[in-house]
């Protein structure tokens, strides 16, 4: 019974991965048939291709501001949550709405917000006497309103924090208490530490996902303007589907691919040094 | 003292939830308003008079009901088809026994670290030399093979079920899909639920597939069709909110009528990864 997924397995998984190497070796347009090139697609992207290594700074400036910014939004909020107030239902429900509509929609409503003359986000600033930049139209702040953007679709992150903080024995926080620890040293010594395996989960999986950034850039900026907001995906999408440089859409997504196989092994492996994981008291004594 | 605390924590919650449902105001704000008021500075928070004829206006502008149709079409049946695979899928791997299983299961979860860009151009090739190009085919047959994200929190489901219920069912005689469809099925309802759930608001919204795959307009569904839109009446803003209302409709009712298979979930997938 497991066959439908074997058959998945060779059709749409193992054959494309061989026919994708085989591609990113070639120079195939979809019209033609693949020309063997060797290696002349990577030594194109490493050493001729301007644009690509635009393309790697983007995707890195949206990674090293979303990620952490997202991270510790989301913390907050789903600490802030889990104080056992009366209400957190709907709040939680509140700051989880947005994550459940994305794509098209939610661009167009953010393209709107990012308006410079009447956008929300330039009215509030307004209301605090600020006068905020054009936004989508200024290559220096075309990133950061992508990653403002992104903040507002932390509720998926929160959630599964919540569901670590939840993990976390009542009793530590009465022992903290009972120390006379503050509120922040609860906090730092108590709560990060017990969810350090939550936070290794959204943290991987936030790399992950900000290296495959598409829609937004694609509906808001279409990558513009001059080429700030081009990440990784869509240089991909276009090399792919509008150029129809297939050969070269493949090797970028294999580089992509060790990319983010890269981050996550340095994750893996300095996890060691900051993940606790509960282990029964005979195994914690032998390590 | 503690009462301070609570109202400061409460004041801080509250002003951090309106915040993050200030852009939907907003937006219902401006889908009810009229050209004159979009524009007005300083901004106009309630429509005066609010009118509904942006509404009508951007539904008659753009063929919205093939848009929908085509979108139903491309987010029910994988959905449907994700569920029944995924769960005889999910079966196979946490209540039979057979050779390589385990093999099996680590090549399946292997393959949820594999990015969907490594083996996007190849399965557009093979989909293009089948000449499914412009069918609704390659966003449907690809659902018939079971997602790994969903086979597993199934699986993760299932093996909680007793086992106890499979060796009855065999003693009387039945099956394995016999015992999938009539004694695991109605015990994994919540599972089943949130996988459904997922899966629904996954294919409302995905863009990359319908992108790549429904060149001709006629085939649109809803996102592309509001970005169609979007490019035709450029700065109708009261038509373009409106519009983007419609779109997020029916995944927000979906949410806030499943909550709590929502949350239960999510809380599976991640607190198992």
């Amino acid at each position: 019974m497991a066959a439908p997924w074997i058959v998945g397995f060779f059709t749409l998984t193992l054959g494309p991965m061989l026919a994708s190497v085989y591609f990113s070796l070639t120079d195939y347009s979809v019209l033609q048939p693949p020309r063997f090139v060797g290696l002349d697609n990577f030594r194109v992207m490493f050493f001729e291709d301007p644009r690509y290594f635009t393309v790697l700074y983007n995707t890195m400036y949206y990674t090293v501001l979303h990620v952490p910014l997202s991270m510790i939004l989301a913390l907050t909020v789903a600490i802030l949550l889990n104080q056992g107030l009366p209400g957190e239902n709907v709040l939680r429900t509140i700051y989880y709405m947005p994550s459940v509509v994305s794509g098209v929609a939610v661009s167009m409503l953010w393209l709107w917000l990012f308006d410079p003359n009447l956008g929300l986000v330039n009215v509030v600033l307004g209301w605090v006497g600020i006068q905020g930049p054009v936004w989508l139209m200024d290559p220096n702040w075309s990133k950061p309103a992508l990653v403002l953007m992104s903040m507002w679709g932390i509720g998926g992150q929160m959630v599964i924090f919540l569901a670590g903080l939840q993990g976390v024995p009542q009793e530590m926080y009465e022992a903290a208490m009972v120390d006379g620890a503050s509120w922040w040293h609860k906090i730092r010594f108590v709560t990060v530490p017990l969810i350090t395996p939550t936070i290794f989960f959204n943290l991987i999986m936030g790399v992950i996902g900000s290296f495959q950034v598409f829609t937004s850039a694609y509906v808001m900026t279409n990558g513009g303007p001059v080429n700030s907001t081009l990440f990784y995906v869509l240089y991909l999408y276009e090399s792919a589907f509008r150029y129809f440089e297939m050969g070269y859409a493949c090797a970028l997504a294999w580089v992509l691919f060790f990319i983010i196989m890269a981050f996550t092994l340095v994750q893996f492996y300095t996890s060691g040094k900051w993940v606790y994981y509960e282990m029964p008291a005979s195994r914690a004594r032998a390590a | 003292m503690i009462i301070a605390r609570v109202v400061v924590l409460y004041a801080l919650m509250a002003i951090f939830a309106l915040t993050f449902l200030f852009p939907f105001i907003w937006m219902l704000s401006t889908s009810l308003k009229v050209p004159e008021q979009v524009w007005a500075i300083p901004p106009v928070w309630i429509p005066d008079p609010p009118v509904l004829q942006n509404y009508t206006d951007a539904i008659r502008s753009v063929p919205t009901i093939r848009y929908l149709r085509n979108t139903l079409i491309i987010t029910l049946f994988p959905t449907a088809a994700t569920l029944l695979a995924s769960s005889c899928v999910a079966f196979a791997f946490s209540r039979l026994e057979w050779r390589g299983r385990n093999l099996w299961f680590s090549l399946l979860l292997s393959t949820m670290m594999l990015p969907g860009q490594v083996t996007m151009i190849p399965v557009f090739v093979g989909f293009h030399r089948l000449g499914w190009v412009n069918t609704f085919r390659p966003l449907l047959v690809p659902s018939l093979f079971g997602s790994a994200f969903y086979i597993f929190l199934l699986r993760q489901f299932f093996l909680s079920i007793p086992r106890e219920m499979d060796e009855a069912a065999t003693m009387d005689g039945a099956i394995p899909p016999v015992i999938w469809w009539k004694i695991t099925l109605p015990l994994a309802g919540p599972a089943l639920a949130a996988v459904a759930i997922f899966s629904f608001i996954g294919h409302w919204n995905d863009f990359m597939g319908p992108l790549i795959y429904l060149q001709r307009s006629v085939m649109w569904p809803l996102s592309l069709g509001l970005l169609g839109f979007r490019q035709q009446y450029l700065t109708k803003w009261e038509q373009i909110m409106a519009y983007s209302l419609m779109v997020m409709l029916p995944c927000l009712l979906v949410f806030f009528f499943s909550q709590r298979y929502f949350i239960q979930g999510i809380t599976l997938s991640g607190l198992k990864g």
